[in-house]
């Protein structure tokens, strides 16, 4: 599975001139708002048709300007879910959910209404009308409507970015489910760096219409420098571990990283699953050596790697734990105090408390403790 | 009340011949009158103004002067009127047909401008989300947008089956008077009132004319109610 996209398009004063291949399971299209992420998405949901350039899923030419191919949005077979749901308001869910069965031939067809609305939780819905449903009610229905026409493809834009955080957390795990129990590829557009973190295999980070970077999730999130300025905050390292145990006198949880242990607090997962955590860069501090009488848990050892000026009298260190990097925002005069240079022997510190809903995932409703 | 409901039969023939006639022209005008809606309220077309004026002028000329429009057009020696009794036996002049005709022409305007607001409400993202569903523009059209704008189009139809029931000048003017075959009922009133001791006969169609009309507009209401009750908007 791949979506090759390769285009140039005016609107107004905005350009964009995007190209971007991707062949991950959840690619997101990450960048800050007026970025050109939602008109690439139109572009290959068929919605927008582009000045210039080509789309491709798969190997099938959507749209090749210069050999005049342009196929049609209810020819694509591509799903999406819009941010503002759409919701058909005239129909009850099940015919909202059945509306793009009908167009899909019978060969074609391999979601099925059942599995769709267990993997949803979208039962109790059935016979409602969508006037009656909540945000987060409704864009599970959604999901399940874009799902249920068997896409090659689902589009998501920015699913999550009209509801609150409860609802937002509501939604999450089953996003996470689409993306590991069914097959079909996503491409998720998203002004988050913490649903990114948490979703994405693939980042396309753009901005002013233009792709600034692409690859996978670890690597992508180390550039801090190309975050948008509100979110930058939240960035940091993005590493992917795994529950060791549980350490039930003071309710924690070991995880267990190429880094070494990490101390989180405790999370509703069973030992042995996966799970993908973000240290924000301000939140690791670096010491010269091994630190006693320190509150902080986390103490992980490496190798200086990057060095690069941040915003303001910051800098950004990269160091590299044993093959994970991690990333720490500091200050420049704590650098030159420390003498910190590239190739030295250092310490990231973490405070285990640093941890939350929004960079571990915790607490999800849908995985039952061991 | 006997003298009330104790009609001769000219004047049940036109009771009867205003509805028919009033029914048909409502009925006729619906696919005009939706494809029209439509090209006024999304197509960007060179002459759109000179289009949407053309609908509107029923509204605002005489209508007996729309009435001798109809009679040069779609009499027997017109253009239209001449190729469409040739070809397809269709005749207009001084048939209840006619009166239909002109009917449905004069509560055209009517009809459109119900239905074009209709349209220019309807979320254009919905029928976006629908094509991405894999449904073609046609099945896009019958099953998203023509439930969306059913309210307008009962409206729609309403104005213009009241607008018939009401209609003389035109009707008049084009298919004249002829009782049983073109006599409507104001056509009949206005006959009553023409001829001496005619006053009871003119005041018994009066009454039936608003208690049709009344219900009508009552039927509409109740249609619009359901209708705005099922899609439950809020």
């Amino acid at each position: 599975m791949s979506v090759l996209v390769d285009i140039s398009h005016r609107l107004g004063d905005f350009a964009i001139d995007a190209r971007f291949e991707s062949a991950g399971r959840l690619t997101a299209l990450f960048g800050p708002s007026g970025s050109g992420k939602t008109t690439l998405i139109n572009m290959i949901a068929g919605l927008i048709r582009p000045d210039k350039g080509c789309i491709e899923i798969d190997g099938r030419v959507l749209v090749d300007t210069g050999a005049g191919i342009f196929v049609p949005r209810h020819k694509r077979r591509i799903g999406m879910v819009f941010q503002d749901a759409r919701l058909f308001p005239h129909m009850s869910v099940m015919s909202n959910l059945r509306y793009g069965r009908w167009f899909t031939p019978a060969a074609e067809r391999y979601a099925d209404m059942d599995s769709v609305v267990e993997l949803l939780g979208i039962g109790p819905l059935l016979g409602r009308r969508p006037a009656k449903l909540s945000g987060g009610e409704k864009q599970r229905v959604a999901i399940g409507r874009a799902l249920l026409a068997s896409p090659r493809l689902l589009l998501m834009d920015e699913p999550l970015a009209s509801l609150d955080e409860a609802r937002k957390a509501e939604i999450l795990p089953y996003i996470e489910r689409l993306r590991d129990e069914t097959k079909i590829p996503i491409v998720y557009v998203s002004h988050s760096v913490a649903e990114v973190a948490r979703l994405a295999s693939d980042v396309v980070m753009l901005a002013q219409g233009k792709v600034t970077a692409s690859g996978p999730t670890e690597a992508v999130m180390q550039r801090l420098d190309l975050l948008p300025a509100e979110e930058r905050g939240e960035g940091g390292a993005v590493l992917d571990t795994k529950v060791l145990r549980h350490d039930e006198t003071f309710g924690m949880t070991v995880l267990g990283s190429a880094a070494g242990e990490i101390r989180v607090p405790r999370l509703a997962m069973k030992p042995g699953a996966p799970v993908r955590i973000r240290i924000r860069a301000r939140d690791v501090m670096i010491a010269t050596e091994k630190p006693t009488g320190l509150s902080a848990l986390n103490i992980l050892p490496g190798t200086i790697v990057a060095i690069s000026p941040g915003e303001g009298a910051t800098v950004e260190i990269g160091i590299d734990c044993n093959g994970a990097t991690v990333l720490a925002r500091i200050t420049e005069q704590s650098r030159q105090v420390l003498k910190l240079r590239l190739g030295g022997k250092v310490f990231a510190v973490v405070k285990t408390v640093s941890f939350d809903r929004a960079n571990t995932g915790a607490g999800l409703p849908l995985e039952v403790d061991g | 009340m006997n003298w009330l409901l104790d009609l001769t039969p000219d004047e049940w023939n036109a009771v009867r011949l205003s509805i028919k006639v009033a029914t048909v022209a409502m009925l006729a005008s619906l696919p005009p009158g939706v494809a029209i809606a439509l090209l006024l309220a999304r197509g960007q077309f060179w002459g759109k103004t000179l289009l949407n004026g053309l609908v509107h002028l029923p509204l605002v000329l005489p209508p007996v002067v729309t009435g001798y429009l109809l009679l040069l057009t779609f009499g027997k020696r017109g253009p239209a009127g001449a190729f469409l009794a040739e070809h397809f036996g269709i005749v207009f002049s001084f048939r209840w047909t006619g009166a239909s005709l002109a009917c449905g022409v004069m509560g055209f305007p009517l009809m459109v401008r119900a239905i074009r607001l209709s349209i220019e409400a309807v979320d254009r993202k919905m029928e976006a989300a629908a094509g991405t569903l894999g449904a073609n523009p046609a099945w896009v059209f019958s099953t998203i947008t023509l439930p969306l704008i059913l309210p307008g189009l009962i409206a729609g139809a309403i104005l213009s089956f009241a607008k018939a029931m009401g209609e003389f000048g035109a009707t008049i003017t084009f298919v004249s008077n002829i009782p049983g075959e073109t006599q409507t009922l104001p056509s009949a009133i206005y006959t009553f009132t023409q001829v001496p001791g005619g006053d009871e006969g003119a005041l018994r169609l009066t009454l039936i004319s608003i208690v049709i009309s009344m219900a009508a507009l009552v039927a509409s209401e109740v249609l619009a109610r359901r209708v705005g009750r099922r899609m439950d908007i809020e």
